[in-house]
């Protein structure tokens, strides 16, 4: 127990040095440390185009030469690593970014780690990963433990089903019938709520209830629709059906109240809504498939 | 702890349908894997060879791949196992009995040949002689392997909680995603569950064991 209380003691500490650091050192402006070559680049006012503070998390990133970043291996669209190990996606690209503002080469600083979906907050709380980008949605029990900054994208579930079903066209025609989702997943927890009529369907991945879903086993598959519309642009026999039914907020998760860094990642990411940069990542990856949507507001609580 | 005893209906409901699989498949893999012994010392050859390519297939197999076979794969040929709880029976079923029939079959072959001999010089059958002389003794020599086999069974349920069988580890998960904080100890709990049957099958071994023991 002792060792658990030093993380928020440390921290305090840290905080308290960033503050003591900006209230006396606003005047000499030096660049810290790494030289955050980015500045040097675009010589802009916005703030992360000013030396990062000392003392705080962005500068003891730059310092060290290198992040760590948890993401989905296994997500397309967002976070998968292909065979030659190499992660891809939205959330990758937006990882990418984050390091790049850092003053970090995105290619060769960034150290990606797997997480799934069970261990996202231990993750964060033992210090495996510096932040976590990994269609992470954003709730109030998940802000007990960790913060959240974003949203960067705003996903909702919906459904799958096979494009020669007529019954099914959305949510309020999945009474009685058979659902396949993750198991521990919150579409799981979801889908027993709020739908207690119909039959839910546990499986280890989401890609693995496509062949049920074929033979009959089950009659759809649902999660948030970016999932979904992966599959869908893959096979041409399913569909996406109706309008996604929850609200699915991703955000970046990282240290609880590490309130600097939180909105220096809000700033980088309302940055990167303005200069087009959010909608490059989105049209490299996900975009391939989906159409780009607006970016969402940040919501810096 | 609290978090334990607030979801103990979602916990208990799990623990119903892992005691089911493992029941089940367990009484089942027991008749199996003992045919499947007797198929391996029968005296006809296709016989023999089909017992032991089941053994050396479903033994050598890791369990996940074969659920993924089952649910997967054998639709394509179109053999379709309705309901997720069959396929999981069926899988566990098969692979289990894989290593009830070697138990059972080194049971066999600890049985002197001439106890076999004798019954075959009185006139009894190969199933007869099988039966009546061997199969009695060599079983009571194999129960504390074959408890083994079963208590290996019943944690290998887990798998089925990746194909659509709420058991006990996809209820421990629900409750782990809605109780974030306290994983660890809903995990904790899924463990109590799962030696609440598994050290009594051990002292019940033990029991059946001194019954049936006998001194050779």
């Amino acid at each position: 127990m002792r060792i658990r209380h030093a993380g928020p003691t440390a921290l305090l500490a840290a905080s308290l040095l960033v503050l003591a650091a900006c209230s006396s050192g606003t005047g000499d402006d030096t660049p810290s440390a790494a030289g955050t070559t980015d500045a040097m680049e675009e010589p802009t006012d916005g703030p992360t185009g000013a030396a990062l503070p000392e003392g705080s998390t962005m500068a003891a990133l730059a310092d060290a030469g290198s992040i760590t970043i948890g993401t989905k291996f296994d997500q397309p669209l967002f976070g998968l690593v292909g065979p030659d190990g190499v992660p891809e996606g939205f959330d990758v690209e937006i990882g990418k970014i984050i390091a790049t503002e850092l003053g970090l080469d995105p290619d060769t600083d960034i150290e990606w780690v797997e997480t799934i979906s069970a261990n996202r907050e231990t993750f964060i709380e033992t210090d495996q990963v510096d932040i976590v980008i990994a269609t992470y949605t954003i709730n109030d029990t998940r802000k007990e433990r960790i913060s959240f900054a974003g949203p960067y994208y705003e996903a909702g579930q919906s459904i799958l089903t096979l494009a020669s079903d007529a019954d099914i066209n959305g949510p309020d025609d999945l009474a009685g019938k058979k659902v396949c989702t993750v198991t521990g997943s919150t579409p799981e927890a979801n889908l027993l709520e709020n739908f207690p009529d119909t039959e839910v369907v546990p499986f280890g991945a989401y890609s693995e209830c496509i062949e049920p879903l074929r033979n009959g086993l089950v009659d759809a598959i649902s999660t948030d629709n970016v999932i979904l519309a992966g599959f869908a642009a893959q096979n041409d026999d399913l569909e996406v059906r109706g309008d996604p039914f929850t609200e699915e907020p991703y955000g970046i998760g990282l240290e609880l109240d590490d309130t600097d860094f939180r909105m220096w990642i809000d700033d980088v990411l309302e940055k990167i809504f303005e200069d087009g940069r959010w909608v490059e990542a989105w049209e490299a990856t996900a975009g391939t498939v989906l159409p780009t949507p607006e970016p969402p507001a940040v919501d810096r609580y | 702890m609290d978090v334990i005893v607030d979801n103990l209906p979602t916990y208990l409901s799990g623990f119903a349908m892992t005691a089911r699989l493992t029941l089940i498949s367990g009484v089942a893999s027991l008749v199996v894997g003992t045919v499947l012994a007797a198929l391996r010392v029968s005296p006809l050859r296709p016989l023999r060879a089909f017992a032991t390519g089941w053994v050396d297939l479903l033994r050598n197999t890791p369990l996940t791949l074969v659920f993924f076979f089952a649910i997967l794969v054998l639709p394509q040929f179109g053999v379709i196992i309705t309901s997720f709880q069959g396929a999981a029976i069926t899988c566990l079923t098969a692979y289990t009995s894989a290593f009830v029939c070697e138990a059972v079959r080194s049971g066999i072959n600890s049985v002197g040949t001439g106890q076999a001999e004798a019954a075959r010089a009185i006139g009894l059958t190969f199933g007869q002689s099988l039966t009546h002389v061997v199969m009695p003794q060599a079983v009571r020599s194999v129960v504390p392997p074959l408890i083994n086999v079963i208590i290996a069974l019943a944690k290998n349920t887990s798998v089925a909680a990746g194909f659509g069988v709420v058991e006990l580890v996809a209820s421990g998960r629900r409750i782990a995603l809605a109780n974030p904080g306290e994983a660890v100890i809903v995990l904790a709990g899924v463990a109590l569950f799962y030696l609440v049957f598994t050290v009594p099958a051990g002292l019940l071994a033990g029991v059946v064991e001194r019954r049936v023991a006998f001194s050779r």
